[in-house]
């Protein structure tokens, strides 16, 4: 590296000052914190977070109730249908209703597909896009690597989402999900991520949970800041 | 010096007496606190879930050079170049570095309060380049040539109106009181600089070691569409930052938003572990990653208020403070207000310059209550009172504390000043809140309570010889 790092400086000095050992006082002396229960060596785990995080129930369809709920609260539009012809119509409502002109989506079953039948002009990002072509479009149709009932999120990365720009820029974002991608909370998504990439991972993951929003304005939620105003998940099966 | 302490007080004066500012920032407040609860009312046990935060925490502090390792290792083995910066100085040549070497012109940049700490932007104004804050609260006070208000919600002092004032001025826009059409106003002219800047800058709310990735926390977009379309990324965090496991973030990412914001989860949470890699359709070309110690170390180095660098910015600490809520962000005149920056301020920049910060407390403890990883925060402030007296005694209280201690310990000599004092005290009404008033510093906001005309013991004689003590008969 041309610049002079400063790393053996800084280690140096974070090993002297880690020579004395800090108390352990986990949660401040606040009286419910109590005495800590658990020991240095083993800090609590994804297990463990089960327990405390808000609950999730463990069959399909109870996960699926609640994801629903959350995407309502979130203003995320969710619809669960039946087969992917369920699916293509749901697309050609949505394009109906919202005028559009121009999708942008990627390569990949069954997305590719369906946005295809929708018979508007189609950008493809996988071999490379122009930034003013995508953002001309009026919706991106992407897959996606987990849907979270706990949270009504839905994980995508580069290799799921067609980039790391496709699920962000146009302001229309739809998310075709299978039955088989819905986990019940953050740490399994995380789980499964890990199992499908590691050690390869995708350069970008992102949880989406509902469309783009700011409350900068005293407060006040606004849908569609910087990213999509609008976000439909289709669960297919 | 002294000036620091002095503004802070002229600032703090100036707000209390603001009203109309003090029921703006109550009432976004009270909006935050009724989400909030409601949100952590769904956690199983939000006390239990905070104590496996402080532990995790813990271990990622007290074991920083071995986590810290391994992040850069993983980082750098993926491509991605990082910098470890001693100084804020060094922080700064170094991106600035490679602005130039990149020819870099136009910057477009999402919320980093480690950014504000080192005053980057300027630095880059400097070398020529023009720097967009891209998060909405910032746009407007960059606009405003203003720090932030709130570390996480810039601008949080500012009403709608006048936020279309501002919009009108700078940008010709049309005047609307529509929050809905600020933002969307916003949104325009930060979509052209997206797509046309040649860096994007970001901070990072995570660093996981064990994977090598940064992760960071967003509602708008903004921090995505930064990272996304420049071909140069620059993340600049504490090394503090460190998180040991992947799945950690499956606890500390709801807890940030709920604790933070009020909110169950923000909109966007990524994680970012390289720049574009092979067979991927887009993403920056360069990922840089600058790690700032710029005195954490020092903290570090401090066993008792290590624990301070647990924080993960979230701000509950300042949405539930009765100071920040009278005083309000821009008094304290630090990057980090409230009560995190009243305890780590005098450790990043300078004890003596800034313990007045530690004194502006009411030691109520809502502070330590409301912080999601448990730091101790009013008791640190109480470490850092007593730190600095221990460094720099003041003269006339150590005067008065040996005065006192005389007079306590002399039983016939204190009750001849105690005598005194009420002969005297009908006195004190004469000079009472004027000029003269030796009292003056508490008189001139509150009353002084009348001296009882008996003292203690006289009251237990005459008790005794009305009545009888109740015996153990």
């Amino acid at each position: 590296m041309a610049y002079p790092d400063h790393r053996e400086e800084v280690f140096a000095r974070i090993r002297e000052a880690l020579r004395e050992p800090a108390p352990h006082r986990h949660g401040g002396y606040s009286e419910d914190a109590g005495e800590h229960t658990h020991t240095d060596e083993h800090p609590p785990d994804a297990e463990a977070f089960r327990a405390w995080l808000p609950a999730v129930g463990p069959r399909l369809e109870e996960q699926v109730a609640l994801f629903a709920q959350n995407a309502a609260q979130l203003k995320a539009d969710f619809r669960r249908v039946a087969t992917l012809e369920e699916a293509g119509q749901a697309l050609a409502g949505l394009s109906r209703e919202n005028g559009w002109k121009r999708v942008a989506t990627h390569r990949e079953t069954p997305v590719a597909v369906l946005a295809e039948k929708l018979g508007l002009p189609c950008l493809f990002t996988d071999a490379g896009y122009a930034t003013a072509e995508l953002e001309a479009c009026d919706a991106a149709i992407t897959g996606c690597d987990a849907l979270i009932a706990q949270t009504g999120s839905v994980l995508v990365t580069t290799r799921s989402a067609g980039g790391r720009a496709l699920s962000v820029l146009p302001p229309h974002h739809v998310v075709i999900a299978e039955r088989g991608q819905m986990v019940p909370d953050l740490a399994t998504a995380l789980q499964s991520v890990r199992k499908r990439y590691e050690p390869d991972w995708p350069s970008f993951l992102s949880f989406i949970t509902g469309p783009s929003r700011t409350g900068d304005i005293e407060r006040i939620l606004v849908l569609g800041a910087h990213g999509p105003k609008q976000l439909t998940i289709l669960l297919v099966g | 010096m002294i000036t620091f302490a002095k503004d802070f007080k002229r600032a703090a004066a100036r707000v209390t007496a603001d009203l109309r500012h003090r029921g703006l920032i109550q009432r976004a407040l009270k909006s935050y606190e009724v989400k909030r609860d409601e949100f952590k009312g769904r956690y199983q046990n939000w006390s239990e879930a905070r104590q496996a935060a402080a532990e995790i925490k813990w271990d990622a502090i007290n074991h920083l050079d071995r986590y810290l390792a391994e992040f850069i290792a993983k980082l750098e083995a993926r491509g991605t170049r990082v910098h470890v910066a001693s100084t804020g100085e060094q922080a700064r040549d170094y991106i600035v570095q490679v602005a130039k070497e990149n020819a870099v012109r136009t910057i477009i940049k999402s919320k980093s309060m480690t950014a504000e700490e080192v005053e980057l932007n300027e630095a880059l104004e400097h070398a020529g380049c023009t720097v967009f804050e891209s998060d909405l609260g910032e746009y407007i006070v960059q606009l405003r040539h203003e720090k932030p208000y709130h570390l996480v919600f810039p601008a949080m002092h500012l009403t709608r109106d006048e936020i279309s004032d501002l919009f009108q001025k700078e940008l010709g826009s049309e005047p609307t009181n529509s929050p809905e059409e600020l933002t969307m106003i916003a949104r325009r002219v930060m979509r052209q600089n997206y797509c046309r800047a040649d860096m994007g800058i970001s901070g990072a709310n995570f660093a996981v070691a064990e994977t090598g990735m940064i992760s960071i926390t967003e509602n708008e977009g903004n921090a995505r569409l930064t990272t996304a379309l420049p071909k140069i990324h620059v993340a600049i965090l504490g090394i503090e930052k460190i998180l040991p496991k992947l799945e950690d973030l499956a606890l500390f990412l709801p807890m940030l938003a709920t604790a933070g914001a009020g909110q169950p989860l923000t909109c966007y949470n990524s994680l970012f572990g390289g720049p574009r890699q092979p067979g991927e359709v887009d993403g920056p070309e360069q990922f840089h990653v600058v790690l700032l110690d710029n005195r954490r170390t020092e903290l570090l180095a401090d066993a008792e208020q290590r624990d301070s660098l647990h924080c993960i910015r979230c701000g509950a600490c300042l949405n539930v403070c009765p100071i920040f809520k009278n005083v309000g962000g821009h008094s304290y005149g630090t990057t980090y207000q409230g009560p995190i920056g009243s305890v780590i301020t005098p450790h990043l920049r300078g004890l003596q310059n800034w313990k007045h910060l530690s004194a502006a407390s009411s030691l109520c403890g809502a502070c330590t209550e409301a912080c999601p990883v448990g730091i101790d925060l009013h008791h640190h402030l109480l470490h850092n009172r007593r730190n600095a007296m221990k460094e720099k005694p003041l003269w006339w209280e150590k005067i008065a504390y040996a005065g006192f201690v005389f007079l306590m310990r002399r039983p016939l000599l204190y009750r001849i000043s105690g005598k005194l004092g009420s002969i005297f005290f009908p006195l004190h009404k004469l000079v009472n809140g004027g000029p003269l008033d030796p009292l003056i510093s508490w008189t001139k906001t509150r009353e002084f309570p009348p001296l009882a005309k008996q003292s203690f013991q006289e009251y237990w004689k005459a008790k005794g010889k009305k009545e009888a003590p109740h015996g153990l008969s």
